[in-house]
């Protein structure tokens, strides 16, 4: 039933004489909410940016919808939420309207506002909750509401799969546990395929239904339930790295 | 002055120019004071000054070359973005950096060239300040061509610029080819400034890119907006801006930028007074 819809295999990148990722193999099943966890550094952002194809593929292979990612041209399938979403420029003249608009992937013009996109673009900021915003401008709204436009915007484009490399950055605790309730929705009800980066293991183990650890390689893989049983040690040992668990008890 | 815009043809010309280019000036410049590169206008200009002067150059020696002055004003105004674009990929981390270079690149050649043409001369000072009554019927032609086809690349191109613009990665995630539309928005930059040199010349083409936006961005409330005041601003500043330096017999270069810059300074400051009382007039 799950097939994948990325599959990589064999990884190995470096930038400059600095090896990043050695032997990295892993699949995203259609359907599944997966977590990607490690320490700063360990390669997360690197194999996101290896899936989408804004960095290059050095060794190995990774194939997206059961092609090669170099042939893969994306047309809305594949959508993103950067860890760097939140840094552009804060004096943009642009509304919140006008930024979910730059995810539609058709052939739009400058007198773009078919009765079709504004649909699209309303029923995308529905889902993240800030249909009442859409006028706004982008660089007056909180960083967690930008946060939900940069979702809204990858959403426009109805994708099969949402990459996001740590959203969670900059907003409150509060507001987190609202954003996975979001996350839960989109993989739930509209049946989108999460992969989402993270720090916080403490926090994702509860919401996803695969885990995957990372440091240059991948140390564990499997059922965060199972990730959740393990001894402080073993755990330190998978992640790769000396673990400060931020435990979250409900 | 009406009357005289009807009889004759150069001050027709110059005024239907004046027009054309407060229209597609400010529409790119929209875009190049977003994607925070007006500097870039400048050094074009001056890489255009370079052309001129090596049109003027090629003239004096031999009279029947075909190209104009202008038309090598274009030329290079061409290659020089063709070379920032070049430049700015080499640079990555630094990108800025060759607008610098190709700005001091476009002086030093200007220089060797107005000196090898017979130094400074009258034609000369009408590239630098502009002028009303230095446009030709052929100029006006290739002027009008260059205005339809920024015109329609922006038209189509309007989504992939944007989203370009506000956020690289993520247009190129969705699958825009950001090296190609990047080449095509440079070079349609080079054809503006070249055509918008004859009227305001060499030194304020920058001038007319950025000062409409930034006045535009003070009340728009999207981008769409923004292109829109921005063209509003700039027409408003050509068309007052040439008939004041017909009458004045000012260089139409300093009467339309002045035009502009007023225009800006009344917007901030209405900007202020309505925006004193409530909150949400001013974003900062
Ligand atoms: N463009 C680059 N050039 C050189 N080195 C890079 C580049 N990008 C990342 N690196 C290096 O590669 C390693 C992995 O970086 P990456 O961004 O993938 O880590 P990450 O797991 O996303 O970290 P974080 O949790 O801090 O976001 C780091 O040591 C980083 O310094
Ligand atoms: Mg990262």
């Amino acid at each position: 039933m799950a097939k994948p819809l990325v599959t990589v295999r064999n990884v190995f990148h470096r930038y400059d004489q600095h090896d990043v990722l050695e032997n990295v193999s892993f699949d995203v099943d259609e359907g599944s909410f997966v977590g990607l966890v490690g320490p700063n550094g360990s390669g997360k952002t690197t194999i996101i940016k290896l899936i989408l194809g804004i960095e290059k593929l050095q060794e190995g292979s990774i194939e997206i919808f059961g092609k090669p990612v170099q042939q893969f041209k994306n047309r809305g399938h594949i959508s993103f939420v950067s860890q760097k979403a939140n840094s552009f420029n804060r004096g943009f003249p642009a509304t919140a309207r006008e930024v979910v608009g730059m995810g539609l992937s058709d052939k739009t013009t400058f007198f773009q506002s078919s009765k079709k996109n504004d649909k699209r673009i309303i029923k995308a900021l529905t889902h993240v909750n800030m249909q009442e915003f859409a006028d706004r401008n982008i660089g007056d709204l909180s960083g967690g509401q930008q946060q939900r436009i940069f979702i809204a915007r990858a959403l426009v484009s109805q994708p099969e799969l949402l990459i996001l490399d740590e959203p969670t950055v900059g907003i409150d605790t509060d507001n987190v546990q609202q954003f996975y309730q979001l996350l839960s929705k989109l993989n739930k009800e509209l049946g989108i395929t999460l992969l989402l980066v993270s720090h916080d293991i403490g926090t994702i183990t509860t919401q996803v239904n695969d885990l995957l650890c990372l440091n240059k390689t991948i140390h564990y893989h499997g059922d965060p339930g199972e990730f959740e049983q393990l001894s402080n040690e073993e755990r330190s040992r998978f992640y790769g790295h000396d673990l400060h668990v931020i435990t979250h008890d409900h | 002055m009406i009357e005289a815009i009807l009889n004759y043809e150069l001050l027709r010309n110059t005024f239907i120019t004046g027009l054309l280019v407060g229209l597609i000036a400010p529409l790119l410049g929209a875009f190049i004071v977003v994607r925070r590169q007006a500097l870039i206008a400048d050094g074009l200009s001056h890489v255009t000054l370079a052309g001129i002067a090596f049109g003027m150059f090629l003239q004096k020696q031999s009279p029947v070359v075909m190209l104009t002055p202008f038309h090598f004003g274009m030329i290079f105004s061409v290659a020089g973005a063709i070379v920032i674009e070049k430049l700015r990929s080499v640079y990555q981390g630094f990108q800025e950096i060759a607008i610098p270079i190709i700005h001091s690149l476009g002086v030093g050649l200007a220089i060797i060239f107005i000196a090898l043409a017979n130094g400074i001369n009258t034609d000369i000072f009408t590239y630098l300040f502009g002028s009303v009554a230095a446009i030709s019927r052929k100029d006006l032609i290739l002027i009008s061509i260059t205005a339809v086809v920024v015109v329609i690349f922006v038209f189509i191109l309007y989504k992939k610029l944007l989203a370009l613009s506000f956020d690289e990665e993520f247009a190129r995630v969705s699958g825009i080819r950001a090296r190609t539309v990047h080449y095509v928005f440079v070079i349609l930059v080079a054809l503006v400034i070249a055509a918008s040199i004859r009227i305001v010349g060499v030194l304020l083409v920058s001038a007319l890119m950025t000062l409409p936006v930034a006045t535009s961005m003070r009340v728009a409330k999207s981008f769409k907006q923004t292109i829109w005041y921005s063209i509003l601003y700039g027409e408003a500043a050509v068309i007052i801006g040439l008939v004041s330096g017909y009458y004045l017999e000012i260089p139409p270069g300093g009467t339309i930028v002045m035009t502009a810059s007023i225009l800006l300074g009344l917007t901030l400051l209405v900007k202020k007074i309505n925006g004193s009382g409530k909150r949400g007039g001013e974003r900062s």
